[in-house]
């Protein structure tokens, strides 16, 4: 199954903006970050299609995932 | 900082001055300085462009010191834009120089009969108040460039611009930054516009002979800054986060999280965010030799803002803000990265608050003025009030006037004061903070992203109504404290999240005075500011009633989560209850 991985911040270095992933049906969002060569430590906000998520959530056909690195300002 | 500077502006043939000790007003600082003043002082009712009313300017307890991040100054008045009592904080060079001068307050009353403009220049020797009509009605940028030619260029300024002087609601008090450029400003509230009530153009503070203010306890404070220094740079986001992307780091997180507001409110996400997000922001920076990673104030080491240049290669303003680009970017349908730094220009040049500033041209686009996406009329309208022409006076006076004007609903204010850059139903904690805080529609009175979104300081669901109000007013209690204390709110980030760095700050301030600080010393200090804020307020004629969203945010859900803002007004009216919430 399909789904799509943004990455924001210097998660991009060397890595991309945007991709489209195959990936294993029920596959945890762990998974994908250790198929991206990223460390959990590396990543304090995931969003799960717009929502919060963590790193044991299963993904399906069509998820979009959003990962960021510490960030704030305001 | 052991005396006040007071300065009458309305004894006759000439401004006079005089420096007091501090009597009722030792051991404050900042923002629980200015609002004890005004609370004090101020007749509640006053028109705010009186008189009777009073400009305050204070640095933090902090400032002046060795201490990091130390450089906000705060200033206060009755709000020309709220009508109710208004703290505007800046960044910038002036409250280290004047906290070093040795003024823990200038109070400025009374206005001039005639319409001269004023200059006041304060150093070791003491004031001079003088009439210079050359500044009349010159930009910020002109205004210090001419400013340089008699002072030099080691000084701090605190000008207005044109917006200032025309007393437009939305004018603010400018602020010079290391290269001396006005690029800080006290935006919010219209300060700028009771500063030119007074007639006066600049202030020139010069610190030449003075040194930096010393700790009673030196060496505990040497190494609590240390502590502090340590804790700031090891937090990923004082750290790395905002020294490499500044604020605008946020465009694309708060994108992503469905909250951020486009087209004056209509929907909670940007199609094209990504073009005007950190990220594209920085790496421009780099590309034309600009710099992404600059700090406001001597003394700053996040070092979140930077320098924006030109096509050309020459500067063309500051890095502008997350609130900045969001204002004028999202808001507004404009994605257009140079039209926005533009504007940035614009707005800092002129003396207008950026966020007050977009927000309106988005309401004149909702009325019809202009379309949604057109970058160059939003440039046209910012030109306006350049011109000083009656719809440029208009725009200049904020959202809430020109959506009256021209006949808006739906206009995004709480106390007439304009939203900032998060859409309040999809994060239902920011809009506790529009709602109940004593300054308006102010996202730094209590900062919910943190939790509602950045997951510092823990988790709270932006979407659920659980827990909101106890976030709110937590970081409306830490604010206000932070805001007596010269340090720089982003210190905020590291100290919610590690015990050590916030022990650090408590033991600065400790071995500054000469005394030992808890963390109910702060909290006390940060619930006594606001409750002399809301007793001014209530005094000045506000109730609950101004406690509250407009009502299309509760009536209307907002893509792409459906959902409208489900706080109810009973959970509103107890934020402040803090008796009752510790029970």
């Amino acid at each position: 199954m399909d789904i799509v991985v943004k990455l924001f911040a210097n998660l991009r270095k060397d890595r991309f903006e945007q991709n489209k992933m195959s990936i294993q049906s029920n596959d945890t969002i762990g998974n994908v970050l250790k198929t991206l060569n990223i460390q959990e430590h590396e990543v304090t906000i995931i969003f799960l299609n717009g929502r919060h998520s963590t790193f044991e959530a299963q993904l399906k056909d069509g998820d979009i995932l959003s990962f960021f690195p510490p960030v704030g300002g305001g | 900082m052991d005396k006040i500077l007071r300065i009458n502006m309305s004894t006759k043939n000439q401004p006079s001055f005089e420096i007091q000790p501090l009597s009722e007003y030792e051991g404050l600082g900042g923002r629980a300085m200015t609002s004890t003043v005004v609370a004090n002082e101020v007749e509640p009712l006053c028109h705010p462009l009186s008189a009777e009313n009073k400009l305050v300017i204070a640095p933090g307890l902090l400032s002046g010191t060795t201490g990091v991040m130390t450089g906000r100054i705060s200033i206060g008045c009755k709000s020309p834009l709220t009508n109710g009592i208004k703290e505007s904080n800046s960044g910038g060079q002036a409250s280290q120089v004047l906290a070093r001068l040795g003024y823990a307050a200038i109070i400025i009353e009374g206005k001039p009969e005639t319409d001269d403009l004023y200059k006041l220049y304060i150093n070791k020797d003491g004031v001079q108040i003088t009439v210079d009509n050359s500044l009349k009605m010159l930009g910020n940028y002109d205004t210090v460039e001419k400013l340089k030619e008699t002072y030099g260029n080691k000084v701090a300024c605190l000008s207005i611009g044109m917006a200032g002087e025309m007393k437009l609601a939305a004018a603010t008090i400018a602020c010079t930054d290391m290269e001396m450029r006005p690029t800080r400003h006290a935006g919010r509230g219209g300060v700028g516009a009771v500063m030119g009530s007074k007639c006066i153009k600049a202030i020139i503070l010069d610190d030449t002979g003075l040194k930096l203010r010393p700790a009673q306890n030196p060496e505990k404070f040497k190494e609590a800054n240390k502590i502090f220094t340590q804790g700031l740079k090891a937090h990923g986001v004082t750290g790395q986060g905002l020294p490499a992307y500044g604020t605008n780091i946020l465009t694309n997180i708060i994108n992503e999280a469905g909250g951020y507001p486009a087209h004056n409110f209509k929907e909670a996400s940007f199609d094209s965010a990504s073009k005007i997000s950190g990220e594209t922001f920085a790496e421009l920076e780099i590309k034309r030799g600009g710099n992404p990673t600059h700090g406001c104030h001597r003394g700053c080491i996040i070092k979140c803002s930077g320098i924006f240049n030109d096509k050309d290669g020459n500067f063309l303003t500051k890095q502008p803000e997350y609130e900045t680009v969001w204002a004028h970017g999202g808001h507004c349908g404009i994605d257009d990265i140079d039209k926005i730094a533009q504007m940035d220009f614009l707005d800092d040049d002129m003396g207008l608050d950026t966020i007050e500033m977009g927000v309106t041209i988005g309401v004149a686009m909702d009325a019809g003025l202009i379309e949604f996406g057109d970058a160059d009329g939003a440039i046209k309208l910012l030109n306006e009030i350049h011109d000083g022409t009656p719809l440029g006076r208009i725009i200049g006076s904020g959202a809430a006037t020109t959506g009256k004007v021209f006949g808006v609903e739906k206009v995004p204010v709480v106390k007439g004061q304009a939203f900032p850059a998060y859409d309040p139903r999809a994060i239902q904690g920011i809009g506790v903070t529009y709602a109940t805080s004593p300054m308006g529609a102010d996202h730094t009175a209590g900062y919910t992203i943190t939790s509602n979104i950045l997951k510092v300081g823990g988790f709270v669901d932006p979407l659920k109504t659980d827990g909101q109000v106890k976030l709110s007013r937590d970081l409306q209690v830490a604010t206000a404290a932070i805001d007596s204390t010269g340090m720089c709110l982003f210190i905020a980030f590291a100290i919610l999240d590690q015990p050590e760095t916030f022990q650090a700050l408590l033991d600065m301030l400790g071995a500054h005075s000469g005394t030992t600080l808890t963390a109910d010393d702060v909290v006390a200090l940060g619930q006594k500011v606001l409750k002399t804020e809301r007793d001014f307020n209530e005094r000045a004629g506000f109730t609950a009633l101004d406690d509250r969203l407009p009502e299309f945010f509760k009536n209307e859900k907002v893509k792409p989560h459906n959902i409208a803002f489900n706080i109810t007004d009973e959970e509103l009216d107890s934020v402040f209850e803090w008796e009752i919430a510790k029970v």
